[in-house]
């Protein structure tokens, strides 16, 4: 019972606050209301017993991407108003699709019931196991292939940032500790002798 | 169990000697470059060469009779995948070549093309090999993300980057609506693996086709076929040209072969249904790719409309839903290569002070300019229109007659109907090199350049032409070898 007014009230939050994401007029307000999004997504994480992936989706879609929107949003100065200009003449193709993908939804939804293609709860874990020491499991062991290969497709998009942003700039003041170091007092200080009533000329 | 995990997977890791020496290369070869910096480019880039050369010979050497997985499912390392991550990597090599040359002499050194070069061919090797919806995705998603890296190459360069960033966000749409029709195959077969997958299609249903769907229209985009061929002009074009070459070749044949691992692998038993999109693709891409290429006047444009064209008659082979459908695009894709990278080569060469030019005007007269660069151009183009007895005319023989064989009997008359639209615009190029008047002369062209033009051209004309029983003989095994 508690269980079923917890997943009533995620859900029907994600959902509005994940419309409002798009609807709202300010941007900084539709990144805050897709951070509450992360968030009730999470909560249903952990109504299905998967804290871990609770945790991770608050971490790193809250902690990271969302507040990289924020910065992205804040910093470049994007006139919202008038992208969304053409918004009203995009809705009825756009609601139409969104039909379409809702009714395929729907039907895969109705198809796995009927047929029962996969369980419809997910194994309860055996005692002593934390949802982490489970995901990490499979992770390392049947799927290490492909952690390590979405590692290199991270490697990629790392040289791609360098490769399309970095500049080799002249002028730049940087700090040489090998030369600080050996510099000497000969070259450091030197001595003048000041004639009382003039300056040092 | 630790020691039998390890036996394991010290098991599975002699069967992905390819991948990992390319992996290993680009990530021992950003930190030389990120030490000696762009200095490096040209030391890597003949590494990288030597590097894929080796994967080449790797990849051929395991063959198996029989497919054989490793990583639990994650890849299938059988006859077709050795065939195709073969041909791959000496495209991959080639294309470096040309991008030697090319970069340096316009004092573009970048130690990171060779990187991400490789870096793209480990993606294709992971596609070709794919076993599962998951390394479908992500082999992909690593092939086209270097490829949106090195579009955008020549980042100070309005074309270039704008070239990039629209390759990069249909790329995103097309991974979209990819993982769209996973998702939805997924929620109806149960299962990501293929042979799961296999199971669940030999029972026909509804939704499953929907997702089969979505996934041949995210492929159709990587392959540039029509109608979801829009990037490929203005990428073409806007892309240095020597990441054109490379965006021609070798990942053309990878999406081509991962097509076919899906549609005769996981889905051979709805091939009912899966025939009538690939024959509407094909249709369209042959007629899109000969009728937009006659007014085009940028030979990369050009060049990006034939290569749709051709994509076309990929499809008409793999559209035929038999063994030797299968056989024949490779076959078919194998003579493409060295023709399109040939191409491009001679394209490389045209360079007037200083500056490339990439008009088919700018090519007037070469044949008394510079008679050589003119045979080779002359041989390549009349190859890729198909004329006897040049090993492009071999090429589509072998899709004719899968296309005939397999019934299809419209898609062939209307491939014909292309073909020869198609061979005025490359009649058209050889016409204006050999009759008009002359224009100013090239410059002399970068040695890589001019050895891999000679190389492709002797490839097209006739080692692969003697040769032909043996590439036959190949892909046949591939196409046999690896799927029931």
């Amino acid at each position: 019972m508690l269980e079923a007014i917890a997943f009533y009230v995620l859900a029907s939050v994600a959902v509005l606050s994940a419309f409002a994401v798009v609807s709202a007029r300010n941007p900084v307000h539709s990144v805050l209301f897709l951070i509450l999004t992360f968030f009730n997504a999470a909560g249903l994480f952990v109504l299905l017993g998967a804290e871990f992936l609770a945790m991770l989706l608050v971490v790193v879609y809250v902690g990271a991407v969302a507040v990289l929107f924020l910065f992205v949003v804040m910093m470049l100065d994007v006139d919202f108003v008038e992208l969304k200009q053409g918004f009203l003449s995009y809705m009825p193709l756009g609601g139409l699709v969104g039909v379409v993908l809702l009714g395929e939804m729907l039907l895969v939804t109705s198809a796995v019931r009927t047929s029962g293609a996969f369980s419809d709860r997910p194994t309860a874990l055996p005692e002593g196991v934390t949802n982490a020491e489970r995901i990490g499991r499979v992770l390392y062991t049947d799927y290490l292939f492909l952690f390590q290969l979405a590692g290199l497709v991270l490697f990629v998009a790392m040289i791609g940032a360098i490769v399309l942003t970095l500049r080799k700039r002249d002028g730049i003041k940087r700090q040489d500790v090998s030369k600080q170091v050996g510099r000497t007092r000969k070259q450091g200080v030197e001595l003048k002798d000041v004639r009382p009533g003039q300056g040092l000329g | 169990m630790e020691a039998e995990l390890l036996a394991r997977l010290t098991a599975d890791l002699a069967w992905i000697r390819p991948e990992l020496l390319l992996a290993g290369f680009a990530l021992l070869g950003t930190l030389v470059g990120a030490w000696m910096g762009d200095r490096a480019s040209g030391l890597l880039s003949g590494l990288c060469a030597i590097a894929l050369v080796v994967a080449a010979y790797f990849a051929w050497q395991v063959r198996p009779a029989e497919p054989h997985t490793v990583f639990n499912g994650a890849l299938s390392i059988d006859g077709f995948s050795a065939y195709a991550k073969t041909v791959i990597a000496l495209a991959a090599a080639a294309t470096l070549l040309l991008g030697a040359d090319h970069f340096a002499r316009r004092n573009e050194r970048r130690f990171e093309f060779p990187v991400l070069i490789a870096l793209s061919a480990v993606g294709m090797f992971v596609m070709v090999s794919a076993n599962d919806l998951i390394t479908l995705y992500v082999g992909l998603e690593l092939q086209s993300l270097a490829a949106y890296v090195l579009a955008a190459f020549r980042r100070d360069d309005a074309r270039s980057s704008e070239a990039g960033l629209k390759y990069f966000v249909l790329g995103a749409l097309a991974s979209g609506l990819l993982l769209y029709g996973s998702s939805l195959i997924y929620g109806f077969a149960g299962s990501v693996r293929f042979d799961e997958i296999a199971t669940a299609a030999g029972q026909g249903g509804v939704g499953l086709i929907f997702g089969l769907v979505f996934l041949v229209c995210g492929l159709a985009f990587k392959m540039s076929a029509a109608p979801f061929h829009m990037w490929t002009p203005d990428v073409y074009e806007g892309a240095p040209t020597p990441v054109t070459a490379f965006f021609a070749a070798a990942p053309k044949l990878a999406a081509v072969a991962l097509l076919a691992r899906v549609l005769y692998g996981p889905f051979a038993g709805l091939e009912a249904q899966w025939q009538q999109v690939i024959i509407a693709l094909s249709g369209i891409s042959l007629l899109v790719g000969a009728f937009i290429a006659l007014a085009q006047t940028n030979i990369k444009r050009l060049m990006a409309y034939s290569s749709i064209h051709n994509m076309g008659f990929a499809l008409m082979a793999l559209a035929a839903g038999t063994e030797k459908g299968m056989s024949a695009a490779l076959i078919y894709m194998t003579i493409y290569l060295p023709t399109t990278i040939g191409a491009f080569a001679g394209i490389l060469a045209m360079r007037r002070d200083g500056k490339d030019v990439e008009t088919i005007d700018d090519l007037a007269g070469l044949a008394s300019r510079k008679p050589w660069l003119a045979m080779l151009l002359t041989v390549l183009f009349f190859s890729v229109a198909g004329i006897p007895p040049l090993a492009g005319f071999f090429g589509k023989l072998v899709t004719f007659q899968a296309a005939v064989d397999g019934g299809l009997w419209p898609l062939a008359v209307v491939a014909a109907l292309a073909t020869v639209i198609s061979a005025a615009y490359y009649l058209n190029i050889i016409k204006v090199m050999w009759v008009n008047a002359p224009a100013p002369a090239f410059q002399s062209s970068g040695p890589t350049i001019a050895v891999t033009a000679g190389l492709a051209t002797l490839l097209v004309f006739p080692v692969l032409v003697v040769g032909f029983g043996w590439i036959e003989q190949a892909a046949l095994f591939a196409a046999s070898s690896s799927f029931p």
